[in-house]
C-alpha cells in the first residue's frame, strides 16, 4: 500500500476506475445518474441496438472476401424475417430449400469451410470477419488446407454451419458470427469450430474462441487460437469438450510469429 | 380428463390439466416456441374462466409432470402439509384469488398456509390475477431469512451487490464492490459471477471477499456463484464459503442438465451449515431461477414455463435459503419477448414465491436482444418494490461487462429507497451509520464516508 492518503476522497474513488472496465465512480444527482452518464448508458444501449436490427450487408463481405481472391456464396437461414429469427432460434439453424440446393452443387472434398454469419450483431461481422479471414488465411496456407466457397449466411445461428458445411463436403467448419452485443462491447464477433459438421450437433461438440473485436481479443491471437484449434481438430478428428485449448502453451514455444497482444479496453 | 367451456357460442376443449393452464397463461414467446400457447385471446380468456371453477385440490390428484418420472413432483405431493391447506382446502382457483385479495389473508394467516400451497396451485392463481393483484397480495406475505443480516423485513429492501469482472480480476473486483458499498448496496450478498470454473481461480475470489468481509466487520455474507459441486469441494479444501450457490430449475430432467437433483443440493446444505458461519442465521443457500431453463433444457413437459418457474421454487423451499433470485429477463427474447412480458413474469414469480413461503429476489435485467429497455427496468423495479421484493441486484452502471446484460444499478436502488422509503437490513444499515456512509435517514451521508474503504484500495489503484 503505497498510496497516498492526503488525496481527496473523490480522487480516490475516481482512481478506481483504472481497474476495472465496469461503469464505477459515476457520481449522482441526488440518487442519480448525472445527466451525462445517463447520456452515455443511452448512447451505448443504441449502439448495442443497433447491432442487433441493423440489416447485415453480405455484399459488403463478399466484396471484402474477393479482395482476398476468396470466393463466396450468400445464403439465408430458414427464418424469414429478424423478428421471426429472435422468435425462433430453430429457424435460424436451419438453412432454407434454396441455400441447401445451391450448396449442394459447390459440394467437393475440402478440408475448412468458414461460415460468415450475422447471428445477434450485424455490426460485429460487418467490421470483424473479414479482418479474422485475413488473418488465419496465412495459417491455411501454411498448413496446405483445402478452402471451401466461404458461406455468407443471413438470419443465421450458429448450428447453420453444420448443415451448409454437410452440405459442401467440408471436414471442418469455423462459424464466425456476431455475439449477443454487450452493452460495452457490441462489435463482438465470436469463432465457433466443429469438426465432422452435420445436422444434429450439440454445442459441446464445438470449441469456441470469443470476444474478438479491436477492444477485446485481437484478430492475430484469434486466428493464431483458431489455426492451433483447426490444426488439432484435423490430426485428432474430433472438436468440443475432449479438445482443450493448448494454443499458449505453443505460443510460448515460439511458434507464433510474433507474440500476439490481448488489449484491453 | 378433459375440461370444456362455452364462451361466446364456442365451445373450448382442453385435453388436460396442464393444456389448460398453459392456455390460461398471459401470451408469452417461450410457451409460444413450445407451441402450448393459447390460439386466441378469446380462448385464453375460456381457459382462465375454465381454470378459475377448478377447486384447488385437483393439483394433489393430478400431476402435471407425472409422479413417477420426475422427483420434483414427488417432492411436492410427498411433502405436502394438509394441516396448512386445510383453511384453503375447499376453494376453487377463482375463490382463492377473492380470498387472496380478501382482509382475512393477513400476513399471519398468509404465512401459515403457504406450507400448504403447491407451485401449481400458485402458478393457477396468478394466472387469473392482474399485475395489481400480484403486487397487493406479495405485499401481505413476509419471508424473513437470516445469515449474518436479517433480509424480508416489512419496510426494508436488499441488494445484492454484483461486482463481475470479464477476467476475475481481483482488483477489479475489489474496485466495484468499493464502489457498491460506498453506494449503500450489499446487504443481501456479495455475490461474484466468476468467468472461471477452475477451483484455484473460485478459491481466491472466496478469500478475498471473506478477507474484506472481516477486514471492515461488514454483517453481510459472499457468494462465488459456481456450481454446487464446486462450493462443496471449496468447502472440503477448507475454504471459507458463506454462501452455496445453485441454479434450479422445475422439473428433474431440467435440473439434470445442470448437473443437479435433491440429494446434490442436500449435500450442499450440510456442507454449507457444516462451517457455522452465520451470526444470526444459518440460511445458506443462495438459488437463482427463470420462466423458460426447463425448456432450454428440452424438459418442460408440455408445461407453460410459468408455471415451471413455481415448481422451481418448490425445489428451493426445503433447503430453507437465505436468497431466491428469479433472473427474469436474462434468457432472452424467444422466452420473454419484450418489456411488457418480462414485467408481467417478474411479477408473477415473486408472487409465486412469496406465496410458497420463498425468500424472493429478482434480477430485474434485459438483454440487448430482447424489446425493452432501462424505462422498463424502472417500472419494474418500482412495481417490485411496492410489492415488497426481498432483495434486488446492484451492478454498477447496470451494465454487466462479464455477463453482457442490462439489470439495476447502484443508483436504481437509491431511487426507489427515496421514492418508497424502503430501509436495508437493519444490521447493515448499523454499520453504513458507522462507517459514516449513510445518515440517520439511510440517506448517503455528503461526501466523507467510506474514507476507509477507499484508502484500502489506495494501493492497487496507484
Amino acid at each position: 500500500m503505497s498510496g497516498d492518503d492526503t488525496l481527496p476522497a473523490d480522487e480516490r474513488w475516481a482512481a478506481l476506475t483504472r481497474l476495472t472496465p465496469a461503469r464505477i465512480a459515476l457520481g449522482r444527482a441526488g440518487a442519480s445518474l448525472p445527466t451525462r452518464e445517463v447520456l452515455r448508458f443511452g448512447l451505448a444501449h443504441a449502439q448495442a441496438r443497433d447491432a442487433v436490427h441493423i440489416p447485415f450487408r453480405p455484399d459488403e463481405v463478399a466484396a471484402g472476401l474477393a479482395a482476398l481472391s476468396l470466393v463466396s456464396i450468400q445464403v439465408e437461414s430458414a427464418a424469414p424475417s429478424r423478428d421471426l429469427y429472435l422468435r425462433r432460434p430453430d429457424l435460424g439453424r436451419r438453412l432454407s430449400p434454396e441455400a441447401q440446393a445451391a450448396l449442394a452443387t459447390r459440394r467437393d472434398a475440402f478440408d475448412l469451410a468458414f461460415v460468415v454469419a450475422d447471428g445477434l450483431s450485424s455490426t460485429a461481422v460487418q467490421q470483424n470477419a473479414v479482418p479474422l479471414i485475413a488473418a488465419m488465411l496465412p495459417f491455411v496456407i501454411q498448413q496446405g488446407l483445402k478452402l471451401a466457397p466461404v458461406v455468407i449466411a443471413s438470419q443465421a445461428r450458429v448450428a447453420l454451419g453444420d448443415e451448409a458445411a454437410e452440405a459442401l463436403g467440408a471436414r471442418l467448419v469455423a462459424v464466425l458470427i456476431g455475439e449477443r452485443p454487450g452493452l460495452s462491447s457490441p462489435d463482438s464477433l465470436g469463432a465457433y469450430l466443429t469438426f465432422a459438421p452435420r445436422r444434429g450437433l450439440s454445442d459441446a461438440t464445438r470449441n469456441c474462441v470469443s470476444n474478438i473485436r479491436p477492444g477485446g481479443l485481437s484478430f492475430e491471437h484469434a486466428a493464431f487460437k483458431l489455426a492451433w484449434l483447426a490444426r488439432e481438430a484435423l490430426r485428432r478428428s474430433l472438436t468440443g469438450v475432449e479438445l482443450k485449448d493448448e494454443s499458449e502453451l505453443a505460443l510460448v514455444a515460439g511458434e507464433g510469429a510474433s507474440r500476439p497482444s490481448i488489449t484491453s479496453e | 380428463m378433459t375440461y370444456r367451456v362455452t364462451v361466446g357460442g364456442h365451445v373450448h376443449v382442453f385435453a388436460d390439466l396442464k393444456q389448460l393452464m398453459a392456455k390460461a397463461t398471459p401470451l408469452r414467446s417461450g410457451d409460444m416456441l413450445a407451441g402450448i400457447a393459447a390460439a386466441s385471446m378469446e380462448e385464453n380468456m375460456a381457459a382462465k374462466i375454465a381454470l378459475a371453477d377448478l377447486p384447488l385440490r385437483i393439483f394433489l390428484n393430478e400431476a402435471l409432470v407425472p409422479y413417477e418420472e420426475d422427483e420434483v413432483t414427488r417432492l411436492i405431493i410427498d411433502t405436502h402439509d394438509t394441516a396448512a391447506f386445510l383453511p384453503i382446502a375447499s376453494l376453487t382457483v377463482g375463490e382463492f384469488r377473492d380470498w387472496l385479495c380478501s382482509e382475512k389473508a393477513t400476513r399471519e394467516v398468509l404465512a401459515a398456509v403457504a406450507p400448504g400451497v403447491t407451485p401449481e396451485m400458485a402458478a393457477a392463481v396468478s394466472k387469473l390475477m392482474r399485475n395489481q393483484d400480484l403486487i397487493l397480495v406479495a405485499r401481505k406475505c413476509r419471508v424473513v431469512t437470516r445469515f449474518r443480516d436479517t433480509i424480508g423485513l416489512p419496510g426494508t429492501m436488499a441488494v445484492r451487490l454484483q461486482p463481475n469482472h470479464p477476467t476475475d480480476d481481483a482488483a477489479g473486483i475489489l474496485a466495484s464492490t468499493i464502489d457498491g458499498l460506498l453506494y449503500g448496496c450489499g446487504d443481501a450478498v456479495i455475490g461474484i459471477n466468476p468467468a472461471s470454473d477452475s477451483l484455484p481461480v473460485l478459491g481466491d475470489l472466496v478469500r478475498l471477499l471473506d478477507e474484506l468481509i472481516h477486514r471492515f466487520d461488514i454483517p453481510t455474507q459472499s457468494c462465488v456463484l459456481t456450481h454446487v459441486t464446486s462450493a462443496i469441494a471449496l468447502i472440503g479444501q477448507g475454504a471459507p464459503v458463506d454462501l452455496v450457490f445453485q441454479s434450479v430449475a422445475g422439473t428433474q430432467k431440467a435440473n439434470e442438465s445442470f448437473g443437479i437433483s435433491l440429494s446434490v443440493l442436500q449435500e450442499g446444505l450440510d456442507a454449507g451449515r457444516s462451517l457455522k458461519r452465520g451470526t444470526v442465521g444459518d440460511n445458506v443457500m443462495y438459488f437463482e431461477t427463470g420462466q423458460g431453463s426447463a425448456l432450454s433444457a428440452d424438459a418442460h413437459h408440455g408445461v407453460d414455463q410459468q408455471t415451471l418457474e413455481a415448481r422451481a421454487y418448490a425445489v428451493c423451499r426445503p433447503f430453507e435459503p437465505l436468497l431466491v433470485n428469479t433472473v427474469v429477463g436474462f434468457i432472452g427474447p424467444e422466452y420473454l419477448y419484450d418489456g411488457k412480458q418480462i414485467i408481467r413474469a417478474g411479477l408473477e414469480d415473486h408472487f409465486c414465491g412469496k406465496l410458497m413461503g420463498v425468500p424472493l429476489g429478482c434480477d430485474v435485467c434485459y438483454t440487448n436482444h430482447a424489446e425493452a429497455d432501462q424505462d422498463d427496468m424502472d417500472t419494474l423495479l418500482t412495481l417490485l418494490g411496492t410489492a415488497g421484493v426481498n432483495f434486488v441486484m446492484g451492478v454498477p452502471g447496470a451494465d454487466d461487462v462479464m455477463l453482457n446484460y442490462q439489470s439495476t444499478s447502484f443508483h436504481d436502488q437509491l431511487y426507489v429507497r427515496e421514492v418508497l422509503g424502503l430501509r436495508r437490513a437493519p444490521e447493515f444499515e448499523a454499520w453504513l451509520r458507522r462507517m459514516d456512509i449513510t445518515d440517520e435517514a439511510g440517506r448517503l451521508s455528503s461526501g466523507r464516508g467510506g474514507q476507509a474503504l477507499l484508502a484500502a484500495m489506495q494501493g492497487q489503484a496507484a
